[in-house]
């Protein structure tokens, strides 16, 4: 679809916004609709997209299978790290007052901090499951 | 107002039947993952529909407002349906190794291969027993 | 050391959960293994300390977060968990050393870390159902340990795995569906999520129609999952064509998380004489478990392949166990519990044992173990042991609960449920023979074949600790004696 102009004009100018999105999503999931899920699903289109109309190859070059895999696990392990940090500091799994001294501060770092991982984990495991299940038809 | 509340049960409750009825009906695999999804849809609005309360605004602290609807529905669905995601990927994956195995993905044509697949196992052994 | 002990609850869960995307970075066959061997062994030690510091009706509460409970999520360990607990994480780790060797032949080379992955993620599940004390809590870690339960059996080399992982995939999914169908109606009706809390704020309200409607979705979606007789369609074919290493671990553990959920929410939250009694759940599990017990006889003893046999054989015995939760009086409450931790080793002894005639013989078909007496006299005389085990032979681990479910059901006072609990041996040991008339008084076809080390020393593991918790019953009895007496006083 590369040749298609009006395809590769406007995507070009969505994707960056899509992206955006994406962000904001992420960071405000606390105070409204949003957080790591829909973050992560809402990056993965707007790189789909991408590789709809620009192909698998160029997408690929950017955004490895191999960094797709090691960010998935990255993010799950940065939520249990939160969690464990809590058990270092002497307090339950998944507190986040030791986080940090001030009450309220602690428990948005520790909000953003597992909404971080989740949506790095499931901006991975979307693009992931779309490249095996494309790449899977040209075998 | 009690009425037009009730009809989300209602509308729940008939498509939470008519997805059970599409996965043990039709026999195309992708077909059961759709109604698989349809009747995880309607189990969501039996969640939802309970959780506003008459009244309530939506739940974000304000000054102004002293009636909040429900908040803990919307974060039980929100998992939900993150397990739904899952399981209809899933579901599709193997759905696409099993076409490239078994090059169908009617079940009843993969029932006729597998029990085609047993006749000629024990034609086999009756002919090898018979001799 | 103590204060790693109070966070056991969340360590014995979070660990598993922790290893399982380091097996994916790894992506070595053996460091993945031994990564998931060093998560299962933590886990077991940590369930040892667990079982061993609750005395009589103790109850450690551990809130997620400093989140108190009813607000918050909290595990909840008692008796009746910890029991559990025990043997999901002693199979976990013995199907896991058993899998060094086995996995090689049964799925292909560049898989292996991401089963040890999922296996991990599975065990993370069971681990978290019987542990948490947060009714939704219980929903997600079910399906945690479904999906990856789906993705482990369908690894398996045959093709038809493929197939019975989908066909487990919809039944499954569906069975989850209808639990949260049913915690939604009891968070709609009482307002909490809390077990704890929940088990006072159902006892006034209990004529409510939603609450009754609660109560069938919930125990249709747990027979789902525990493959009672109408709705075991996935479990033989989810058991014979998976890798062996899988069949090992589900046989012992799968149904047996299910019928934990039975217990909890039928004998702790709803209360026996509430639900069991009153609204005659109790007598259609009775029903359903007769029927399970024929039906699954029966159709073990007209199956070719060896693993399906004994795949209906556990649709059998778990008819067997849900017998006692239906009988409703305390020595079948005993035995049902006895019994499931009986079933979990005798069916692991089992299939570890035809895992290791696979690996060795690469043939599944019945003929094959012809003669083995005579060719592998150790590994016969195991087997002897473990199908003894499973007729209820005096001296195994069999017998003693087999023997308090059939006090339980003479003090149920109805003869058809006396008749068929006693024709049920006799059917398991029409199948039971079959297999022992090939092993034992066969000529053998295959002649020198080489069993591993390990392998061995798995299945005399199994059978020693059949044989000693058949002569030593006490350990299991007392606790399976105290958890009746817990669950009866409700």
């Amino acid at each position: 679809m590369e040749n298609n102009l009006l395809l590769r004009i406007i995507s070009k100018l969505l994707i960056p916004f899509i992206a955006l999105f994406a962000f904001y999503v992420q960071f405000h999931g606390d105070f409204g609709p949003g957080g790591g899920f829909q973050a992560g699903v809402i990056l993965a289109a707007a790189i789909i997209l991408y590789s709809l109309i620009f192909g698998i190859k160029k997408s690929q070059t950017l955004i490895t299978i191999r960094f797709l895999k090691l960010s998935m696990c990255f993010g799950l392990i940065l939520y249990c790290i939160t969690g464990f940090f809590g058990i270092f500091s002497g307090s339950n799994f998944l507190d986040y007052n030791t986080l940090n001294s001030n009450h309220i501060f602690a428990q948005e770092l520790g909000i953003f901090i597992v909404e971080l991982g989740v949506g790095i984990c499931v901006f991975s495991v979307m693009l992931l499951i779309f490249y095996l299940f494309v790449s899977r038809g040209k075998k | 107002m009690i009425s037009i509340l009730l009809l989300n049960y209602w509308v729940a409750m008939i498509l939470i039947a008519l997805g059970i009825f599409i996965v043990i009906s039709k026999s195309n695999l992708i077909k059961k993952i759709v109604g698989l999804g349809i009747f995880q849809t309607a189990v969501y609005l039996l969640y939802i529909s309970p959780g506003k309360i008459i009244g309530g605004t939506p739940p974000i602290l304000a000054a102004s407002f002293s009636t909040y609807s429900n908040p803990l529905p919307h974060v039980l669905i929100l998992t939900a349906i993150v397990v739904g995601v899952a399981t209809s990927a899933l579901g599709l994956s193997i759905i696409i190794r099993i076409k490239e195995d078994f090059g169908t993905i009617e079940e009843d044509e993969i029932e006729n291969l597998l029990s085609k697949e047993k006749k000629i196992v024990c034609l086999f052994l009756l002919v090898k027993f018979l001799h | 050391m103590s204060f790693f002990i109070s966070q056991i609850p969340a360590l014995i869960v979070s660990v598993p959960l922790f290893c399982a995307p380091l097996c994916t970075i790894s992506n070595h066959k053996f460091f993945s293994w031994l990564i998931a061997l060093l998560a299962t062994f933590f886990c077991f030690v940590c369930s040892i300390f667990l079982f061993f510091n609750i005395h009589e009706n103790m109850v450690i509460s551990y809130a997620m977060g400093q989140w108190l409970a009813p607000w918050g999520i909290e595990f909840r360990i008692d008796k009746l968990n910890s029991f559990f607990i025990l043997i999901v994480s002693f199979f976990a780790l013995y199907a896991c050393f058993f899998g060094l060797r086995s996995l090689k032949n049964d799925i292909e080379q560049s898989k292996i870390s991401l089963f040890w992955t999922s296996y991990l993620l599975c065990i993370t599940g069971l681990l978290g159902v019987l542990i948490t004390g947060d009714a939704f809590n219980i929903f997600v870690f079910l399906e945690i340990s479904s999906l990856a339960t789906y993705i482990i059996i369908g690894l398996g080399r045959d093709k038809k795995a493929l197939y019975a992982s989908f066909q487990y995939l919809i039944l499954g999914t569906m069975g989850a569906t209808f639990i949260v169908i049913a915690i939604g109606l009891l968070y709609v009706t009482t307002g909490t999520l809390n077990l704890f809390d929940l088990s006072f704020r159902v006892k006034n309200i209990f004529d409510n129609p939603a609450l009754i409607t609660a109560i069938a979705f919930l125990f249709v979606g747990i027979s789902l999952k525990a493959a009672i007789f109408p709705l075991h369609t996935w479990l033989p074919n989810a058991y014979s064509y998976s890798p062996n290493v899988t069949t090992i671990f589900l046989s012992a553990t799968a149904t047996k998380v299910a019928i934990y959920l039975f217990f909890r929410f039928g004998y702790d939250i709803f209360g026996p004489s509430d639900i069991i009694s009153t609204l005659s759940i109790g007598k259609i599990i009775i029903f359903l478990s007769l029927l399970a017990i024929l039906f699954g006889s029966i159709a073990a003893y007209k199956q070719s392949n060896i693993k399906k046999m004994f795949a209906y054989s556990s649709v059998a015995q778990i008819g067997f166990i849900t017998l006692g939760i239906g009988l409703m009086n305390s020595s079948a409450l005993t035995g049902s519990i006895s019994y499931m931790f009986a079933h979990a080793l005798t069916k692991g002894t089992i299939f570890v044992l035809i895992a290791t005639l696979i690996f060795s013989l690469k043939d599944i078909d019945i003929k094959s173990i012809s003669g083995l007496v005579k060719t592998q006299p150790l590994i016969a005389f195991l087997f002897l042991i473990s199908l003894l085990s499973l007729i209820g032979f005096p001296g195994t681990v069999g017998f003693i609960s087999k023997w308090y479910l059939i006090l339980g059901a003479l003090q149920y006072k109805n003869i058809l449920v006396i008749v068929i609990v006693a024709i049920s041996s006799l059917l398991t040991i029409a199948y039971v023979w079959k297999i022992s008339k090939l092993i034992f008084l066969s000529e053998p076809i295959k002649q020198n074949f080489n069993i591993p080390i390990t392998m061995k020393f798995s299945c005399i593991l199994g059978s020693v600790l059949i044989i000693t918790f058949g002569i030593f019953p006490g350990f299991l009895i007392n606790n399976a004696n105290e958890i009746s007496s817990i669950l009866m006083s409700r």
